[in-house]
């Protein structure tokens, strides 16, 4: 009872700085999505510089990354957020899959128990989230459970969610499958690295992050 | 030889979170493909992610999940009645929970009212069930 009236009052308080406060803005997905991609890509359009490294081999993002006080415009519109770049969430981590990407054993499995600590991470942050965007593979099938328990803890926990659909560049892509797995949602198809249809993107982050 | 082990909603109904967790986890790591009637909280299903993340090492490498159950479209005031009434009486025991180790279990896919489970072979090659 007491940690509810605690969890209650909480929520009165946060609400009521919510608007004096920089929204954070958190991305979420499984590995590979293109996460750091995105927030390169938002980085560079608004402050002209990186955010972080990018690489093929999955769990390149270990640590829960931010970039405070990014403003974006849109006509008279202004926004400004915190954005919270996380590790891709799994629920499977085998060193010997970075190997086969060509790292030593001793390197792989140093990747593989960080990897599960940004996982643990990427979840624990979940509550500091004022809105979040979920970036998905568009080449890939959206019905992963990893994908679908994401979602479901987001609308659990009533934050904002805006449906990423990224590589839209590439042949297999296929966002209206994401659309059709998601129906209650805004999906919003880009290519991260090309920043293809970026303009469509921030109009919808400013719907999303009022 | 792969071992099948279906837990019906009963077992793990009067349990607190920590034990369903921790019961079902404890069945996968003893290499078991668990079938669970209904499906764990969603708060429930992150927990069992971050858990199975503490224990990973060397030998154990993850969990395969996927989690199947009757889709709630929005429809007619009646038809939502009727959902929620049956939320209410029946809680999480509607759908299936399929979860196993990530050594036995290459990949689950699921499209979205029917599960594939493709086992890990030997050699390599993915064998669906």
């Amino acid at each position: 009872m007491l940690d509810a009236i605690n969890k209650f009052i909480q929520k009165v308080l946060k609400d009521l700085f919510r608007k004096k406060k920089h929204v954070k803005l958190g991305l979420y997905g499984p590995p590979n999505g293109g996460k750091t991609t995105l927030a390169n890509r938002i980085c560079q359009d608004w402050l002209g510089e990186d955010m972080g490294i990018v690489s093929s081999i999955p769990h390149e993002t270990r640590e829960i990354k931010i970039k405070e006080q990014i403003s974006i415009k849109s006509g008279k519109k202004e926004l400004s957020f915190n954005l919270v770049d996380t590790p891709g969430i799994a629920t499977k981590i085998d060193y010997e899959d970075f190997v086969k990407h060509g790292l030593s054993v001793k390197k792989a499995k140093e990747r593989a128990k960080e990897a599960t600590k940004g996982v643990i991470d990427a979840i624990k942050w979940l509550d500091d989230m004022d809105a979040v965007i979920v970036v998905l593979d568009s080449t890939y099938d959206p019905y992963s459970q990893v994908n679908i328990t994401i979602i479901g803890n987001l609308q659990a926990r009533n934050i904002p969610v805006l449906i990423v659909a990224n590589k839209v560049d590439l042949k297999k892509s296929d966002m209206k499958k994401i659309e059709a797995a998601f129906p209650q949602y805004e999906v919003v198809g880009i290519s991260a690295k090309y920043g293809k249809n970026m303009d469509n993107f921030y109009d919808l982050l400013f719907k999303l992050v009022k | 030889m792969l071992t099948l082990q279906f837990v019906p909603y009963e077992e793990i109904e009067g349990l607190t979170s920590n034990e369903r967790i921790r019961k079902l986890l404890g069945m996968v790591k003893d290499e078991r493909i668990v079938v669970l009637e209904g499906r764990l909280r969603k708060e429930e299903e992150t927990a069992l992610i971050k858990r199975t993340m503490e224990e990973i090492n060397d030998r154990f490498k993850g969990i395969e999940l996927s989690v199947v159950y009757p889709e709630r479209r929005k429809g007619t005031l009646g038809r939502m009645l009727k959902n929620n009434i049956t939320d209410l009486l029946l809680g999480q025991r509607q759908g299936l929970t399929v979860l196993g180790p990530a050594s036995l279990i290459k990949e689950i896919k699921k499209d979205p009212d029917k599960i594939q489970l493709f086992t890990q072979e030997r050699k390599g090659k993915k064998k669906r069930r």
